[in-house]
């Protein structure tokens, strides 16, 4: 290893990685340091129990930004996205909806539950596509600094205006609601049937603390509706291996263009002298030079752990104290002998390992409404993924993963704490799912129960909020993580962030990390 | 059409009820109504192709060798018993008239296997010769497996262990106590296998393999999945990427195997075979086109979709108009197909341009209809196949 480099992005996470890979293919000596033995944050692949893999934490790919796929020739390291499709949703009547990969499957499906909304649906999805491709060139975009807006931003600004024009009235109607209102208030302009809704509505709710009648969470669900894979917008799928595979890929390409890893190096600190980072302290006490640090980290840690707050402007130090974390998800990852099976299906044996547990509005509602006061829900929702259908390198032969996406389970627990609370969590989430599939009870060989609690511990994700914190409006685009500091830039000196805390935003998209890096390319010229 | 002896097997998992026809059998476009699973299926797991309607023909006797020589343009003495070879053969102008597999039984005993029937023109050229041709393709079923796991999925399912068998050798096995042929090959350019099996067994040894295959996510897959995965490995189709030459009376359809890349397979040292003095004399002179493998602009692309004020659209099955392929406003060649590769993130064409277009790196144009709008995007020619797996042949 050197003594000194261009640039050291402290955290291994996707988003770091993703910096990493930019800023040595521009040519750059750059060391990535990652606190745990493995590289990629919450997008992890681990071999918990022998013979299985589960994803621990991030468990889809669907916002990945079709460019860095292509910039960084990640499909040549590895990147194998097998598509999930459809949805299978057992409901509390021993009914169910199934949503198909297929369109004419899904309209009878639907038919079932509401003629009406049989039609709507697709009009619906058509509706959600064009919004994803009219906020497209955004999430491609800097966020412009409204605080002292450059020329560039101004730029950025006339070309923000001239897109937003070029919208049609209708779509700028879409837009402003989405923008505005609660997934249920918004759906409801839309579909009769609560079942339907209630699945769509799923996704508003994902990473953020807020129940589906909150207002703002009709825009959390467009944030999911805005992936793109091989050219179709709303597609979703997963990393063959696992999401660990896919940072394995990441990692692969920086390496590629000759940037360092170094896994089980956490950091303590970041030296900065005169306003001017100039190097990080391992918390070993080993120092390392760099001309240019870059976090990956959340907020927290980037902004109070990293640096000493008499180097950052009050305002900011308020801002971020004020960052609304409020992680509202656990994962429980469960080995399986067999198949889930649903009494309530058409046939037991069709199974595309895809399956939502929210029969209701009133069931996810209510699911938050025992986390807003301080607890988990007895009944939570869930998001389920068989991925061993489709990818048996993943389990023993004839085995299976079921990962179980969890929502809620509040960060603060009012009357207890998260590890006394763990494997109670671990049972509510089991038991509400057997209510629907009850072989499964019989079939589990392992469980591994991820909390809040365990995302800020392990995987440094501050209150275990998923995306570095929520996705509500107040935080997003030029307000992410704090207006003013939207560009990737810190009041210190060479001194970048690169996380799911910066625009674009959470999930697996790598559209900070690039975004990110192309700024510090810039800032350098 | 006639049904293959899986049919009964095939018929009611078809949920797409898209059949197509295949060397006059009935042969799945796809099982789902899309042919997306069946497609990873390929790259991530098993799929499993019911490839019966493949052209069999027996070849033996003591002058099977020499027959075989004559007609096919591999040097076929060099072929081993349990070995493997791919193949062309043309006609007396040197013109392509089919491609597929000899496999060598035993000193005097050969199985070519087709795409098109070819009986007729194998029996002419034996003329004066002491080898019999028997065409054997309603005696044998075939199943072609195919995929990462699919060696685990063989292993499971025959008597004898396969693990070591070589990329393009078979060998003599059981199921279930049935004999069967296994032949290291396919036609995805990944790790595959093909069962070759008495029809009496068909149905029983599709069910084996449906069950112990389970374990290994085996998929029963159709043409349109086929079709993406054989161009991401640059395999080319009898009627799609070339016309047969006894399929057409007009020489600008005729193609040789110098301008479609099988080079490698055209032996122009050994003694003779048919259309060896058109195709040495077309080498010295150079081919008039060469088959290349297109990466087309994906930036282009979108740019040209965003004029339309619509987002970009790719082609997730398999294309087979013959598109024009220009440079500087010059018509300089033709894709014969294309599809969007999902593993490798590309849009990739097969074509065929002048030689002086066909080095990679060259860039060319390529038309693309938008919205019945006729534009041209910007295409890399790139070194073929697209896509080798090392499991293909470990």
């Amino acid at each position: 290893m050197k003594a000194s480099y261009d640039v050291i992005v402290v955290g291994g996470g996707h988003n770091g990685l993703t910096t990493a890979a930019y800023l040595a293919k521009a040519g750059r000596s750059v060391l990535v340091l990652e606190r745990r033995h493995l590289v990629g944050g919450a997008s992890v692949s681990e071999e918990i129990f022998p013979g299985f893999i589960y994803s621990v934490c991030s468990y889809v790919i669907s916002l990945l930004r079709p460019e860095v796929i292509q910039e960084l020739n990640l499909a040549q390291h590895g990147l194998q996205i097998i598509p999930l499709e459809g949805t299978f949703i057992p409901m509390e009547n021993n009914d169910y909806l199934a949503l198909w990969p297929d369109e004419g499957d899904t309209r009878e499906d639907i038919k079932r539950h509401s003629r009406r909304d049989a039609e709507r649906y697709f009009e619906f999805e058509e509706m959600m596509y064009e919004m994803a491709y009219a906020v497209k060139p955004i999430l491609g975009m800097v966020p412009p600094d409204l605080v002292s807006p450059s020329l560039r931003d101004l730029g950025t600004l006339r070309d923000l205006a001239k897109h937003l024009k070029g919208l049609d009235r209708r779509k700028l109607h879409y837009l402003t609601k989405i923008m505005t209102m609660s997934a249920a208030d918004f759906l409801a302009e839309w579909f009769e049937s609560d079942v339907l809704s209630a699945t769509i509505a799923g996704s508003s709710i994902i990473g953020t603390m807020l129940g589906p009648y909150s207002p703002g969470t009709a825009y959390v669900l467009l944030h999911h509706f805005m992936g793109e894979l091989d050219g179709a917008f709303t597609a979703w799928g997963s990393q063959k291996g696992g999401t660990g595979a896919f940072s394995e890929t990441l990692a692969s390409a920086a390496r590629s263009y000759g940037a360092e890893i170094r896994v089980s190096a956490p950091v303590d600190h970041v030296i900065v002298k005169n306003g001017r980072a100039k190097g990080v302290v391992l918390e070993d006490g080993s120092e390392i030079e760099g001309r240019i640090v870059v976090s990956g980290c959340d907020p927290r840690i980037t902004f109070e752990k990293f640096v000493d707050s008499k180097d950052l402007p009050d305002d900011l130090v308020a801002s971020i104290k004020k960052f609304k974390f409020r992680g509202s998800s656990g994962k429980v990852n469960l080995a399986l002998d067999g198949l889930p099976e649903f009494p309530s299906a058409p046939d037991p044996s069709i199974n595309d390992g895809m399956y939502s547990i929210g029969p209701s509005m009133e069931f996810i509602e209510r699911a938050y409404d025992e986390a807003k006061y301080g607890w988990y829900s007895s009944r939570p929702f869930m998001d389920a993924v068989v991925p061993t259908v489709r990818d048996p390198s993943m389990a023993p032969p004839g085995k299976h993963v079921l990962s179980l996406f969890v929502q809620y389970a509040s960060y603060d627990l009012e009357k207890s704490n998260w590890e006394d609370e763990r494997e109670n969590f671990g049972d509510a989430v089991v038991d509400t799912f057997c209510e629907f599939a009850p072989n499964v009870k019989d079939m589990i060989l392992h469980r591994q129960v991820v909390t809040p609690w365990d995302m800020e511990q392990e995987f440094s994700l501050t209150e275990g909020n998923i995306f570095q914190g929520e996705l509500t409006l107040d935080q997003l685009f030029f307000q992410r993580p704090a207006a003013g500091w939207a560009q990737y830039r810190t009041p210190i000196r060479n001194y970048y962030h690169c996380g799911s805390a910066a625009h674009p935003g959470g999930g697996i998209t790598c559209g900070p990390g690039r975004l990110a890096a192309l700024e510090i390319l810039r800032n350098e010229r | 059409m006639i049904p293959t002896p899986f049919h009964a097997r095939t018929e009611p998992i078809c949920y797409s009820w898209a059949w197509e026809e295949w060397a006059g059998y009935i042969a799945a476009q796809m099982y789902e109504l899309e042919h997306t699973h069946e497609y990873h299926a390929i790259r991530t797991a098993t799929a499993m192709f019911d490839f019966t309607p493949l052209q069999k023909y027996h070849v033996r006797g003591p002058d099977a060798e020499k027959l075989l020589d004559r007609v096919l343009t591999r040097n076929v003495k060099k072929c081993q018993v349990g070995q493997i070879v791919y193949t062309v053969w043309c006609d007396d102008e040197g013109k392509i008239l089919n491609d597929g597999t000899l496999s060598r039984l035993g000193k005097d005993s050969y199985r070519l296997a087709a795409n098109d029937p070819s009986l007729a023109w194998i029996r002419d050229n034996a003329y004066g010769m002491d080898a019999q041709i028997e065409d054997v393709t309603e005696e044998i079923a075939v199943l072609s497996l195919q995929g990462p796991t699919s060696r685990d999925v063989v292993n499971a399912v025959i008597a004898e262990d396969i693990s070591d068998l070589p990329f393009f050798r078979s060998t003599e096995a059981t199921i279930d106590g049935s004999p069967v042929t296994v032949g290291r090959a396919g036609f995805t350019g990944d790790l595959g296998y093909e069962i070759w099996l008495n029809p009496d067994d068909a149905e029983r040894i599709w069910d084996i393999f449906i069950d112990r295959g389970r374990s290994y996510a085996i998929k029963p897959s159709g043409t349109h999945a086929l079709d993406v995965a054989r161009i991401e490995a640059c395999l080319l189709v009898a009627d799609i990427d070339y016309i047969p030459a006894n399929k057409t009376m007009f020489e600008v359809q005729k193609s040789s195997p110098l301008e479609l890349g099988f080079n490698w397979l055209v032996h122009l040292k050994k003694p003779y075979f048919v259309g060896q003095q058109a195709l040495r004399e077309e080498k010295a002179r150079g081919p008039a086109e060469i088959l290349v493998g297109l990466d087309i602009d994906l930036v282009g692309l979108e740019t040209i979709y965003a004029e339309f004020g619509m987002p970009m659209h790719l082609p997730h099955e398999a294309w087979s108009d013959h598109t024009p392929i220009y440079s500087e406003g010059k018509q300089i060649g033709k894709a014969t197909s294309g599809t969007w590769s999902p593993l490798l993130k590309k849009y990739i064409a097969l074509a065929r341009v002048k030689p002086e277009f066909a080095a990679p790196g060259s860039v060319v144009d390529l038309e693309e209809t938008v919205e019945a709008t006729h534009r041209r995007v910007k295409a890399t020619v790139v070194k073929t196949p697209f896509f080798d797996p090392e499991r293909k042949r470990a």
